[in-house]
């Protein structure tokens, strides 16, 4: 990579106003050259997050030899805008410095839905979408070239932007020449022939991200450093309690406050717009409302007992329909259950967007993950056409899925469409946090039935979890906290017992399926494992809050139960634990990516827990946990070291190491940034994150009420060993080792001291009850 | 409303609003600075960290009107893309973020202490960012970076 390339240009795409010059510029270059009109949206596309089968939506080249790439899947911090740039830059074979990328913006990229992390890797660097159409693209060039040179496509070469003559390397032909400025009126063509990653020169290398000097210089213009000339300020006035109906909002406790502008109120929708943030917050503090009370919550001490009485949706995921009669006749039965807590995102910045709606059209910079279903939501919500709505994304803090992002875009819509001036909103700590989409709570009980020789011959699994709402997707507004105040039904709850028989194939999107089951369902078999008798049974049971995917969202959950389980069976049998689940497991990549794992720690063959598990002080010990991510999407496993100190209860992590395969690596600085990043969220959601409500409302509404490990912890030394499969499709990387944390040091303390956890989080006290119980 | 004059990233600015503002509010707003950013309001995260006489503080809970004429130097006012501080270059070389929204936090606190304590150990850097917030957890990579910086600092 060249110096430039390393330094390219730090605001390029990133600054609204050059975003705006950027993306004006292309549109000007599109429309001089007939390229696109992209005044009307863009054109030849489905409007359901399939992205477009026209080559012309995804790439233009300029005469000057430029690219100009368009995305449905934006950068939320987790290194994808510039692993596109590599993507574009490898397929077409162009110099990294001469492609640019536009991400997500209703005007001007294709509809590719929702950029949910783990999955928008798969989508855009395999066989279709962006991959593909640079791959069209880079052919089709080819062809153009062989048409001006006379000179057959098999004696030509793609390089640096042109396309060479392989026997006489001097007879060349720009891209600006061959198509600089004009359209490829092309469909995207499934049978263009992919780079292989053996040949990569720019995908496989650690670009450095392009945005990072942006951002450590203060730069960077993230959603809430959006400025527009007369923009207002809003400030949304949320009930005080889930459910609770408003009765009245005074205006004349306000009226005369400095900067009022407007008081907003629809359906149970409050909000206030003011000239100056500062005085929109003195004004939604002094505004005088009278609320009804929502539905008592049941005590959160309760919760874990509640969910099992609930009215469920039940689903059979697996059922081999011999599992009683196997654990029946089983040698041992042995049995747990697990418990998860709502955990939230928590944004480090509270959710920001800004609006201008003006008559029947809005424009709206959003952090949203999903432009395209966030601008027909928004339009439902304002009472105009789709079309009308342009949702521009711009970044916000990371989210780790479904922050405020989308709620705070309908709050600064509403806000902006009654003032008919752009308003900008940024939530209060306390609104992003009581009323964000939660993380499942998760009750799981576990069953397995050995054989008398120790291995496992039948798996049941029985889960509880509660959601309520979600991504607001294309049609559901109400699926946020904003869409359901103002009148919008989250989608509908509905209640199915007993479950139906499974589908088939099993589909372990969700890792509802423990690894070590056979995954049999029709006639299928797609797990991977071989416990032949085996049954996977979920409840889903209506929450009081609104729910959503929180990183890794309930494969991480799931994971914990069914790792530390395992771990569980494999010390009843005095087995060692890699050992006992290479044993069981029927998946190379996931017994490659175990052993990977176990051979950089150093892992020390024999069972847990350690025999020097009962010493008094502190103990040390180790665990191990693994998962084929959402089925098949990336596979990961770690080992966790852990120091307890059985006098306190405290456990201190001293090394994670994380062995992870996501096929062929894009970017491996990138991957390693995202694994370390996953392995310490997991640890601070593994020993202390957890809403916590009363009779009434949320509880944890700040970072003293609700706990996130700051940054001078005492971090753990983290090794990662990257598994590159240069000969399979590209995985997703976010989300994997996030997903194994809790069960690996769970894991580990069990080794240190023999106790299990079977609860998250690890508190001190959790851990110290659980040895006095022991002694 | 009161007129307010400001140091700001070594220029003097003048604002028109209420002391009570918060400082983060008219640096963000009123000059439309990029680097303190709002995060909780509370003082509790981090991210609208500011440099007031080079020592940290929390501009989110600091009323604009106590600043007086304090020198304010905000994460843009360390250096610039084309030519950043060591700390914020320590930081790139690293690679040492994700989202980046903390960075002013995890940067202006790490600088303030390492300019009073060179010789700070590894424990020291912790403890004096045990206060500040990163949920995207690049905490690796940023205390990789702050060492980075304090051994320079110390050679120096």
């Amino acid at each position: 990579m060249t110096r430039d390339a390393a330094h390219a240009p730090a605001d390029a795409g990133f600054s609204r106003r050059s975003f705006l010059k950027a993306s004006g510029a292309m549109i000007v270059t599109f429309a001089s050259a007939g390229v696109l009109d992209r005044a009307g949206g863009v054109f030849a596309q489905g409007f359901n997050g399939t992205g477009s089968p026209q080559l012309d939506s995804w790439i233009a080249i300029a005469a000057d030899g430029t690219v100009t790439a368009c995305t449905g899947k934006c950068e939320l911090g987790q290194g994808l805008y510039t692993a596109q740039l590599q993507l574009v830059a490898e397929e077409l074979c162009v110099p990294f410095d001469r492609v640019r990328l536009i991400q997500c913006d209703t005007a001007l990229t294709p509809d590719q839905g929702t950029t949910s992390g783990q999955q928008s890797h798969p989508v855009n660097f395999n066989r279709t979408n962006l991959a593909l159409a640079a791959a069209t693209a880079r052919e089709a060039l080819v062809r153009l070239a062989s048409a001006r040179l006379g000179v057959a496509v098999a004696d030509l070469e793609a390089i640096g932007g042109a396309v060479r003559v392989k026997a006489s390397p001097p007879r060349s032909v720009s891209y600006g020449e061959l198509i600089g400025g004009r359209r490829f009126e092309l469909q995207l063509d499934p049978k263009a022939a992919r780079r292989h990653p053996r040949e990569w020169t720019v995908l496989g290398t650690s670009v450095p991200r392009v945005d990072m000097r942006a951002m450590v210089t203060g730069q960077f213009e993230f959603v809430h450093n959006v400025r527009v000339p007369g923009m207002l300020h809003g400030r949304v006035v949320r009930p005080p309690s889930p459910g609770a109906t408003l009765v009245n909002a005074d205006e004349s406790s306000v009226r005369n406050m400095p900067g009022f502008v407007k008081l907003v109120v629809r359906n149970n929708f409050v909000g206030v717009v003011a000239e100056k943030p500062w005085q929109a917050i003195q004004i939604a503090e002094k505004l005088r409302v009278a609320w009804a009370p929502g539905p008592r919550l049941s005590p959160q001490r309760d919760a874990y007992q509640d969910i099992r009485k609930a009215p469920s949706t039940d689903t059979l995921l697996v059922d081999s329909g011999d599992v009683d009669r196997t654990l029946a006749s089983a040698a041992t039965v042995l049995r747990a259950t697990y418990h998860h807590p709502y955990q939230m995102h928590g944004s480090i910045g509270t959710s920001c967007a800004v609006a201008d709606v003006q008559g029947d059209k809005a424009t709206l910079w959003s952090a949203t993950q999903s432009v395209y279903p966030t601008r027909n939501t928004t339009a439902a919500i304002l009472g105009i056409p789709p079309a009308n709505v342009r949702v521009i994304f711009t970044r916000g803090a990371g989210c780790y899925g479904i922050n405020g992002a989308d709620t705070v875009t309908y709050d600064a819509a509403v806000l902006s469409q009654a003032v008919g001036k752009p308003v900008r909103v940024q939530l209060s700590r306390k609104d992003e946090m009581a009323w964000e989409n939660f993380g499942n709570l998760f009750v799981i009980d576990q069953r397995a039935g050995l054989d008398a020789n120790g291995t496992i011959v039948a798996w049941d699994y029985e889960a509880w979890s509660a959601a309520k709402g979600g991504r607001p997707g294309y049609n559901t507004p109400g699926n946020v906290v904003t869409g359901t105040l103002l009148g919008f039904n989250p989608a509908p709850f509905n209640p199915r017992t007993p479950a139906p028989p499974p589908s088939s194939p099993l589909n372990n999107n969700l890792n509802t399926a423990p690894s070590y089951i056979t995954g049999r369902a029709g006639g299928a078999q797609n797990g991977a494992g071989l416990v032949r008798s085996e049954r996977v049974l979920t409840h889903r049971v209506r929450s009081p809050f609104f729910t959503g995917p929180l990183r890794a969202p309930e494969r991480l959950q799931n994971t914990f139960a069914h790792e530390c389980f395992m771990d569980e069976i494999a010390a009843h049998v005095r087995a060692d634990p890699v050992e006992y689940r290479l044993r069981h497991l029927n998946h190379a990549r996931l017994s490659g990516a175990i052993r990977a794992a176990a051979r950089a720690a150093g892992w020390e063959t024999r069972p847990s827990p350690t025999p020097a598990s009962s010493a008094a002080g502190v103990v040390s010990g180790r665990g191990i946990a693994c998962v084929c991510y959402e089925g098949d999407n990336g596979y990961v496993a770690m080992v966790a070291e852990v120091d307890v100190d059985r006098e306190t209860g405290r456990v201190h992590v001293t090394r994670l190491v994380v062995a992870q395969d996501c096929g062929p690596i894009s970017n491996p600085d990138g991957m390693r940034n995202q694994i370390e990043g996953g392995a310490l969220q997991g640890m601070s959601r593994a020993f202390g994150e957890m809403v916590t409500w009363d009779e009434e409302k949320v509880t944890s509404i700040d970072w003293r009420t609700y706990r996130s490990l700051p940054v001078g912890f005492a971090v753990p030394r983290i090794e990662t060993v990257l598994i590159d499969q240069p000969d399979e499709p590209a995985c997703g990387t976010g989300e994997c080792s996030i997903t194994v944390v809790a069960a690996a040091i769970g894991n580990a303390i069990f080794d240190a001291a023999g106790v299990r956890i079977r609860e998250v989080p690890f508190t001190p006290e959790r851990v110290k009850a659980a040895l006095t119980s022991r002694t | 409303m009161a007129s307010i004059t400001l140091t700001v990233n070594g220029r003097s600015r003048t604002v028109d609003v209420d002391p009570a503002t918060p400082l983060l509010f008219v640096l963000s707003d009123d000059l439309e600075l990029r680097g303190p950013k709002f995060g909780c309001g509370l003082g509790q995260c981090g991210s609208c960290t500011v440099l007031s006489n080079g020592q940290a503080i929390r501009s989110c809970i600091t009323p604009v009107g106590s600043v007086g004429t304090a020198a304010i130097t905000t994460l843009e006012g360390l250096g610039t893309p084309e030519n950043p501080h060591p700390i914020q270059q320590a930081f790139i070389d690293e690679q040492a973020a994700q989202c980046g929204f903390c960075l002013s936090g995890v940067i202006l606190t790490a600088k303030a202490f390492l300019d009073r304590n060179p010789r700070a150990t590894d424990a020291e850097i912790q403890q004096a960012l045990s206060g500040v917030l990163c949920r995207c957890f690049a905490n690796v990579r940023m205390l990789e970076a702050i060492r980075r910086y304090a051994e320079q600092g110390v050679r120096a």
